[in-house]
């Protein structure tokens, strides 16, 4: 079976005031049907260009990518995007912010009622669908995005640095609510951060990224099992991994084996 | 099983420090009404001390035509008896209604076009630049040449006015939509039709109520310079004629009539504006 997402040797370069900047230089990278995987490195490194243009939202300067087989030609509600500003609209509620995508699919009003109810209620919004935005907290908008980018039923949901905004006692908490929804209702899933120890926890594999330019340089698998605990986190086979990722995030020329070519 | 992870949630959403209070809080609305209390009495306050500086100045003072509140008083009530001022504000009102929504409704559809479409905003933006810091009198003179002195001119200068200024707004609300938004919506599957109809139009709202809200000032104020193209009624023509026969008191007659419709007006589409734009975050 193909890959849920085919990344060949994609290049993206901008032009910028000060000339060229290529943001991706000759990047691949498979990813299976399923699959939790995390793009971690630090700022300039191409994490966000790689999901945007996954997401269609920003074209290739050369290479191709495949989701699903098929090119990518601009966005589509086939790949759910959750964006670090959460992007609700603050002009509509939780629930017709969950509903946006519902309409725009045909479904009748008791439908997208239903629908959005049951995304609010996985999310542990359930009592919140009249609420504004603004009435929410920052844990509960981004719970509210994921919902709406559920909702549309994508096979691939794009996460870029969702929990980013958020303290760190909130973000673990939202760890676990994302792979317990994952695990429930289960898509594959591109996820940025730039935070070490989140994109251990939450991925099957884990893609480092180094900056200037934007080049993969490492590919860690995490054999640990899902459900992830706190016991998990806590143990050593963790660490371990965890420093590999953060040598590979830290000191790129350390691990300068060029390992891009992820299948 | 969903059931219960809803429940866990729910419980980090209490525990969580960006999360504190179960519920959304409602203590800044509470908050907002004590304050919108205590600024009321700060408006009484402020308004009798005016009143009464006035009156002072006009009774201490040797100014004979500086009349005060007693007189502009006696000047409306007469106003009232002899049907005067209920003529002349009729008019008046009738004008700035009319240039204001022409020109508003006009705006609002070439602020959206020039905010959406480049060719729309190279067409009409160098032209509205031009014509905004053109003062509407400077434009009397010709516009008596194209239009006559009838009401059409009239209407027509205070429509400039309204409409230079809320196309700026309609143009930079379109232009400040947060770019997140748009993508939000295209991800989702919108089209382009979609992405105006339900994400610039509501982002760009609390802009064009400011267009509107500036709009309205304009029209006011332009009024006046309009009934100078020999109106037979108006309160701008009426402050003119009591000009050359020094009735002073019926020229503050005027400003306070000017100044509480212009007041009750924007009052009218501060509330709309609350309604339609309510979800702002800060206000």
């Amino acid at each position: 079976m193909a890959p849920m997402i085919s990344i060949q040797s994609v290049t993206k370069v901008y032009q910028s005031s000060r000339g060229e900047v290529t943001s991706l230089d000759d990047v691949s990278l498979d990813v299976d049907r399923g699959e939790f995987v995390t793009l971690v490195g630090p700022s300039g490194c191409g994490k966000s260009t790689m999901l945007n243009l996954v997401a269609g939202l920003l074209e290739p300067t050369s290479g191709r990518i495949l989701v699903d087989g098929a090119p990518v030609a601009g966005p589509g509600p086939d790949r759910g995007v959750i964006f670090q500003q959460y992007a609700l609209f603050p002009w509509l509620t939780a629930r017709k912010n969950v509903e946006f995508g519902l309409r725009l699919q045909g479904l009748n009003k008791r439908e997208r009622r239903e629908r959005a109810q049951h995304y609010l209620e996985l999310v542990g919004l359930g009592r919140f669908g009249s609420a504004l935005p603004k009435e929410l907290s920052g844990g509960m908008k981004q719970r509210c995005a994921i919902a709406r980018a559920y909702a549309v039923n994508p096979s691939l949901l794009l996460m870029d640095e969702p929990f980013g905004a958020l303290d760190a006692l909130t973000r673990v908490q939202m760890q676990d609510d994302l792979l317990a929804t994952w695990q429930q209702e289960r898509r594959t899933v591109l996820f940025i951060t730039h935070d070490v120890d989140e994109a251990v926890y939450l991925a099957g594999r884990v893609v480092v990224m180094s900056p200037h330019p934007g080049r993969i340089s490492d590919i860690v698998d995490v054999p640990l099992p899902y459900p992830r605990t706190e016991d998990m986190r806590l143990s050593p086979q963790f660490a371990q991994i965890r420093g590999r990722v953060w040598r590979g995030v830290h000191h790129p020329s350390a691990t300068s084996t060029l390992r891009g070519d992820g299948a | 099983m969903a059931n219960k992870h809803a429940e866990s949630l729910l419980e980090a959403g209490r525990t969580g420090p960006a999360d504190a209070g179960g519920a959304p809080p409602p203590t800044p609305e509470r908050r907002r009404m004590r304050r919108a209390g205590s600024i009321a009495w700060l408006y009484l306050a402020t308004f009798v001390l005016g009143i009464g500086l006035w009156w002072l100045y006009a009774a201490l003072g040797d100014n004979e035509l500086a009349p005060g509140p007693p007189e502009v008083i006696r000047s409306f009530g007469e106003g009232l008896r002899n049907g005067w001022l209920l003529e002349h504000t009729q008019a008046s009102l009738g004008r700035v209604v009319a240039g204001f929504l022409l020109g508003v409704a006009l705006a609002i559809p070439a602020g959206f076009l020039m905010g959406w479409y480049r060719w729309a905003r190279g067409m009409v933006e160098p032209w509205v630049q031009f014509f905004r810091t053109v003062p509407p009198l400077a434009l009397i003179p010709l516009v008596i040449v194209f239009l006559g002195i009838g009401e059409t001119a009239k209407i027509f200068v205070i429509f400039l006015a309204a409409f230079l200024s809320c196309v700026i707004a309609t143009f930079q609300g379109v232009r400040n939509v947060d770019v997140t938004f748009v993508n939000a919506a295209r991800v989702l599957g919108a089209g382009d039709a979609t992405i105006f109809g339900r994400v610039i139009v509501p982002a760009s709202m609390p802009y064009i109520f400011v267009g509107m809200r500036v709009a309205l000032g304009s029209s006011w104020a332009t009024l006046v310079a309009s009934e100078l193209l020999a109106a037979p009624t108006g309160l701008g023509r009426m402050m003119q004629s009591a000009q050359q026969f020094l009735q002073t008191e019926r020229i503050v007659v005027g400003i306070i009539m000017i100044g509480a419709l212009g007041f009750a007006m924007d009052r009218l589409l501060l509330v709309g504006e609350r309604r339609l734009t309510s979800w702002q975050e800060v206000r």
